[in-house]
């Protein structure tokens, strides 16, 4: 089975633009991508696009706008993790010897205030109960007790985000802030506040993948060692799936678990292996949460990797050098095709004073509603 | 007149305590909210339909201070998962709104309210649990 590179990445800043389409931030993400990979009309052989919230043919707009279409184009929604699906259909493409050469990527212009889901049912939202900061309070709250996080803790992890996004351009958020700052700000949902929550917004992020025995060398081609997604085991009552009951039960595995597991082995290393990571922090929560269920720490040792300052930029593992959602903000088709986007330039060595020396190996991680959760490993 | 905010999640609520409506799956076990075609954990089909307890302890709690979307009712409101002896927790509306006014473990009950008015001048009702009183 044929190996797959990323051969070309490219970028439209996360933030918020008055009279920019969707259409508009795909088109400057795809460009982008297609110029450093090389690639022209006629040299591609397929397109998946991740949305939302985008729309009929939001991907067919994109590439007609750029004048190569004739190819199979794709919209692949799966809420926070579209971009991860969208990978992974176009990855095991490739492997299968499908297609040589495919454009994956991702562009959304999000709603403002808090975000209207159609997944949730109209009597849940005339019951209140399609409040996502609410479930995000839910699992934060869970996570303190099992785990041992305090308040200070989830302000930390919004200050070390905020630290690393100060040096990312394409972040919506470059100024730091303090945990005095973070405590301050007003509660949304206890135990989390405002800051602690990323803020739904816009943006767009594209790739191109190629058969590696095809990829040239100029870009130094990365490796995608691993593009998994999986579903969630029912069970868990804050899961992701975001159901009305769960089990009494606590020894169900998360789908992030499910889904990094199998890439593990997809790419046959393991967390000791890792050199950086992108994860899911759309509450600063979440991100402990991640770290647990990825196995970058044990069970339950969260609070203690933070506190070692081991995910700081410089420590061990840094843990989202971008800046995070936290940062960037998330436009949910895009964001985990921008995670992709950063660590292949983290392992290219093209971060300036958000580089994490020496990174060889890299995990992005996205978990969105369904559940769906993506788990993507690049190496070079 | 009062109206559910949902048929089929829980009893007539002019119609003594409240119940919950769930499915008791006859080949595994398990409990279900709200009633399904199929078991959620082993697919069996056509689980039987029980009446949950109206009566569990507090598991997970927080408080909705912004109005979330496609809600007319009153903020804030609490929100929370409690667990039944049937060994399921489920999500609901909580009565108590202050986040620090609950704990872990605290025994809770289950109670019918009114989210608002419509159009046609019904009360829009859905369960909610409050903490017990003191017996």
């Amino acid at each position: 089975m044929t190996g797959v590179a990323v051969t070309g990445v490219g970028l439209h800043p996360f933030g918020r633009f008055d009279g920019v389409s969707t259409t508009d931030m795909g088109v400057a993400a795809v460009r982008a991508a297609l110029r450093e990979a090389g690639v022209g009309k006629g040299g591609f052989q397929a397109a998946f696009c991740g949305t939302a919230y985008g729309g009929v043919a939001t991907g067919h707009k994109v590439l007609s706008r750029l004048g190569m279409t004739g190819m199979p184009i794709v919209d692949v929604e799966a809420g926070c993790a579209s971009g991860s699906a969208a990978l992974m259909l176009a990855a095991a493409a490739i492997r299968a010897g499908q297609y040589d050469t495919v454009v994956v990527f991702g562009t959304e212009k999000m709603p403002r205030g808090i975000i209207r889901s159609s997944f949730f049912e109209p009597w849940q939202e005339e019951a209140g109960l399609a409040s996502t900061p609410a479930f995000f309070g839910l699992r934060a709250q869970r996570l303190c007790l099992t785990s041992g996080i305090t308040k200070d803790h989830l302000a930390r992890v919004v200050v070390k985000n905020r630290r690393h996004g100060a040096a990312n351009p394409d972040a919506m958020y470059q100024k730091e802030t303090t945990v005095e700052e973070v405590l301050a700000s007003r509660v949304v949902c206890e135990p989390l506040h405002l800051f602690m929550l990323c803020s739904p917004n816009e943006g767009a992020a594209a790739l191109v993948l190629r058969r590696a025995d095809l990829a040239s060398s100029s870009p130094a081609p990365v490796t995608l060692a691993a593009a998994v997604l999986r579903s969630h085991i029912p069970g868990p009552v804050l899961s992701e799936s975001t159901p009305l009951a769960g089990l009494a039960r606590d020894d169900v595995p998360a789908p992030t678990t499910l889904s990094a597991t199998a890439a593990y082995e997809e790419a046959g290393l393991g967390p000791p292996d890792l050199h950086v990571v992108e994860c899911q922090d759309t509450d600063a929560a979440r991100e402990l949460g991640s770290c647990e269920e990825l196995g970058l720490c044990e069970p339950g040792g969260s609070a203690a990797l933070l506190d070692s300052g081991a995910t700081e930029l410089g420590g061990r593992l840094p843990v989202n050098p971008s800046g995070g959602l936290l940062s960037k903000g998330e436009p949910l088709g895009a964001s985990a095709l921008g995670q992709v986007v950063e660590l292949v330039r983290q392992l290219r060595g093209e971060c300036g004073p958000r580089q994490v020396e020496g990174a060889r190996t890299a995990l992005s991680h996205t978990v969105g509603r369904g559940a769906n959760a993506g788990v993507v490993i690049l190496t070079r | 007149m009062r109206v559910m905010v949902r048929e089929g999640l829980f009893t007539d609520p002019d119609a003594g305590p409240p119940a919950l409506l769930g499915s008791r799956c006859a080949a595994c076990g398990s409990v279900l909210f709200p009633r399904a075609d199929a078991c959620t954990y082993c697919a069996t089909e056509d689980p039987d339909p029980v009446e949950l307890s109206g009566t569990g302890t507090l598991w997970a709690w927080t408080a909705v201070t912004a109005a979330p979307p496609g809600y007319t009712g009153e903020v804030p409101f609490g929100v929370g998962v409690v667990e039944l002896p049937e060994g399921v927790r489920v999500i609901a509306r909580l009565t108590e709104s202050d986040p620090a006014a609950l704990a872990t473990g605290q025994p809770m009950e289950l109670r019918i309210e009114t989210l608002h008015r419509d159009d046609e001048g019904n009360d829009v009702v859905t369960y909610t649990f409050a903490p017990s009183r003191p017996s």
